[in-house]
């Protein structure tokens, strides 16, 4: 322990200041061993050992990009109480541990897909703070360019497709993204991802049903946040065990606020969708604000049931007491680290702000695809025709 | 707009050698006409795009494959082409889309009971046997999640080709084709591109009742970012087929259930039709009138009986449901200043009523007499014959509108 830390101290002497930013990520990658909190409750398979692999600079890079997503996630709150947001801007606080650990389990070539609480998992795949702001702000440099908003953020080169605002419609476009995959033979998976409340949609039982028929390599990955907007899940499913309703398909019930649960299940679903088809992963999570910035978050749970949660689960507390009883960094480095990450979001925020509203023209861009056989043709046919592939 | 409905007797779905007679006969009264007829067979009127077709490096993808023996014995052509092969209109949507299978490993085909039985309407036979299951694919039933799924493996980058067994099955999908289809291109500033196609049969049938009657076309008009094709002759059905499957936007392909049996004589070398191209079908100098799909047909006769009293209609295909060619729909009213469209849409919000829309709107100046639409009956098909040939304009109805309006 203490070489580790001797270690660890050397490194943060050793290197200049002007790598500010990452002062404090060690290199260290000798690997720790870390057990998950609960245990995996399975249906059908069986459930992946506690025991998770793990090294100094895993933890305290899940610990910056978590602090760096919560306060992405205040930031935009109050963004949003300041009119700058408009719409609907549905916050992830509280639910981080699943995009970071499922992000270390997989790689850029695996696609994912959600719905609209997807700020953070952007972030994940490798989207920029300036972009994200931008886009929420309705910019022009906003990752879809402006035109998307809050529910619609992409990253097509990360293999990120969304950022969808109808509930449960992107499961089966999930699957036909494990079916492309599939006809590719690209040895990549998808993780299709939706709440309790989308569990509900038939079109999610219709594309479970092709994705087992067809053997393709699609992981449904519902995070449980207890509430589908307003209605808690007892009130809404008959069955609230969404790892099982998979029936035929097999699935992993995981305690979503412990980001290294998260990071096993998601490799042993990596490695049972490639080779034996579907499997459903349950997250068990919570998010602290209300469904929607419109939603007080308060009107259909206790306060106390809130603060109970954030006192006793909250995932970005969890890493730094394990990174603090490994000795892997002080106190006040985190504090430090938790300066810099809000300097990071403001420094985002007020560049975003600066960024103009996107052209009139934009208006019509990106509507049809321009190539062979898309102009529209007024009464004049001012357009030229574009000439066969 | 069926004001008088007289006993039509057999109003039934005309073959394309009915329709090849009636323009012979009016060659022989209007001489122009030979040039545009013959133009139709070889190359797409207009479209310059295909004309291009011709270079020796495209001819060289001819496939010689003999899978249309002519049980027919081909009559003597009324048209210029010498060379060709005679086939039905589901044969051309068959040749069509092997042609781009085999031209782009992407291109696959999902729907229901296209593999192993081969389509419903026989449009897919003999693909699954030859190129395999991943590439044409049984889906079970559930057009919102196979119509979903199509949506994202295009996204990939693949180019599904998505059956609705029926037009009106796609209903359940619609909010797949609405707002991922039709919007994903736009909400993701560019990042993806969505270049499916979804077809199937619509229209209204032989008394299949109301549910499996629909007219999808005025549903999904509205969706931003799609484009609406109709095919209504094994020609245009061959190259709408290619250049939808070809098209970087999602391309929704109406048939009509009654048409798949028309027979005709297409070229044997490969060609496509502009995707957003009308077809003059007969050129004239009175009245303009607008059309697609199987009320071509009743047109054409109606035309057949208007020519004997003495009227000269211009008959366009519009075969773009969206956007609209009013070009060549702009070029034809300035000439003859007299326009009815004859659709199978219902009456309210139908595609004839934007089109009425937008001939008013831009052409307002050219017109002596106001735009006067033809639709089906704003009822649910029934099932009975009579009353299922009294919801669907009839040839008829069209000599009396056409009367009434050049008087």
């Amino acid at each position: 322990m203490a070489l580790s830390r001797l270690s660890s101290r050397s490194n943060t002497i050793s290197r200049p200041l002007s790598a500010a930013f990452n002062r404090f990520i060690s290199t260290d990658t000798t690997p720790i061993t870390i057990e998950t909190s609960l245990p995996f409750t399975a249906h059908l398979c069986d459930p992946p050992s506690r025991s998770v692999e793990s090294s100094t600079q895993e933890l305290l890079t899940f610990f910056r990009t978590m602090a760096l997503m919560r306060r992405m996630e205040i930031a935009a709150d109050s963004l949003y109480k300041a009119k700058l947001i408009r719409g609907f801007c549905h916050l992830y606080d509280g639910q981080e541990a699943v995009a970071i650990g499922m992000e270390a389990a997989i790689t850029k070539k695996d696609a994912i897909i959600t719905a609209y609480r997807d700020h953070c998992i952007f972030l994940g795949r490798g989207g920029e703070l300036y972009e994200v702001f931008a886009e929420l702000m309705g910019r022009r440099d906003g990752c879809s360019r402006g035109k998307g908003g809050s529910m619609h953020f992409y990253k097509k080169d990360s293999s990120f497709y969304g950022g969808h605002g109808i509930v449960g419609a992107q499961v089966p476009l999930g699957c036909g993204i494990a079916f492309a995959q599939k006809y590719g033979k690209e040895e990549a998976v998808t993780f299709a991802m939706y709440g309790d409340g989308a569990a509900n949609q038939g079109q999610l039982f219709e594309a479970l049903n092709i994705s087992a028929l067809w053997d393709l390599p699609a992981i449904l990955v519902c995070e449980n946040n207890h509430y589908g907007m307003g209605t808690a899940e007892w009130r809404a499913a008959k069955s609230p065990s969404y790892y099982k309703r998979g029936d035929y398909v097999p699935g992993l019930k995981v305690d979503g606020m412990d980001a290294f649960a998260v990071k096993q299940a998601c490799k042993f679903a990596k490695e049972h969708a490639l080779k034996n088809g579907p499997i459903i992963l349950e997250m068990d999570t919570y998010r602290y604000h209300g469904h929607s910035m419109s939603d007080p978050g308060s009107t259909y749970r206790t306060r106390d049931e809130i603060s109970g949660v954030r006192q006793e689960r909250d995932p970005i507390e969890r890493i730094k007491k394990l990174v603090l009883s490994h000795d892997l960094a002080t106190e006040k480095e985190l504090k430090d680290m938790e300066k810099e990450i809000r300097k990071e979001v403001d420094d985002a925020i007020a560049k975003a702000k600066d960024c103009p509203m996107p052209e009139p023209s934009e208006l019509f861009t990106n509507v049809y695809v321009k190539g062979f056989g898309t102009e529209s043709f007024g009464p004049d046919r001012k357009e030229v025709k574009a000439a066969l592939p | 707009m069926s004001a008088i409905i007289q006993g039509t007797g057999a109003a039934t779905a005309l073959t394309t050698l009915n329709s090849k007679k009636l323009v012979a006969r009016s060659r022989t009264s209007l001489p122009g006409v030979d040039a545009g007829r013959r133009k139709r067979c070889i190359v797409a009127a207009g479209s310059d795009a295909s004309k291009s077709f011709g270079s020796s490096s495209l001819l060289t993808l001819r496939h010689s494959h003999k899978l249309f023996a002519n049980a027919v014995a081909t009559k003597a052509d009324t048209s210029a082409t010498t060379t060709g092969h005679e086939l039905l209109l589901f044969e051309a949507l068959q040749e069509g889309l092997e042609e781009e299978m085999d031209r782009d490993p992407h291109v696959c085909v999902m729907g229901e009971d296209v593999g192993h039985y081969g389509g419903s309407y026989k449009v897919t036979k003999g693909l699954a046997d030859k190129f395999g299951d991943l590439r044409v694919l049984d889906t079970p039933i559930c057009e919102n999640a196979f119509t979903g799924m199509g949506i994202g493996a295009a996204m990939t980058g693949l180019r599904p080709v998505i059956e609705g067994m029926n037009m009106g099955f796609l209903l359940l999908a619609f909010n797949q084709i609405s707002n991922n289809c039709g919007m994903l291109h736009y909400t993701s500033g560019g990042q993806f591109t969505i270049p499916v196609v979804i077809r199937g049969p619509g229209g209204v049938g032989r008394q299949l009742g109301a549910e499996h009657s629909q007219r999808l076309e005025s549903y999904f008009q509205s969706i931003p970012g799609i484009q609406m094709v109709a095919c209504s002759t094994p020609y245009n059905a061959k190259g709408l087929m290619k250049a939808a499957i070809r098209s970087e936007n999602p391309v929704i392909l109406f048939e009509h259930v009654l048409l798949y049996n028309l027979k005709e004589k297409i070229p044997d070398e490969e060609y496509i039709c502009n995707l957003e191209e009308a077809e003059m079908v007969r050129p004239g100098e009175h009245i303009t009138i607008l059309t697609y799909s199987r009320m071509r047909y009743h047109v054409m006769q109606a035309a057949k009986t208007l020519v004997n009293k003495g009227y000269d209609p211009e008959v366009i295909d519009i075969r773009s449901l969206k956007p609209f060619d009013l070009y060549t729909i702009g070029n034809s009213v300035k000439k003859t200043h007299r326009v009815l469209i004859v659709e199978e849409c219902m009456r309210t919000g139908g595609i004839g009523a934007s089109l009425t829309a937008a001939i008013n709107e831009n052409f307002h100046d050219y017109l002596d007499a106001p735009v006067m639409c033809l639709s089906s009956q704003d009822v649910p098909t029934p099932y009975a014959g009579t009353l299922e040939e009294w919801t669907v304009v009839q040839p008829a109805q069209i000599v009396t509108a056409v009367e009434q309006l050049c008087q």
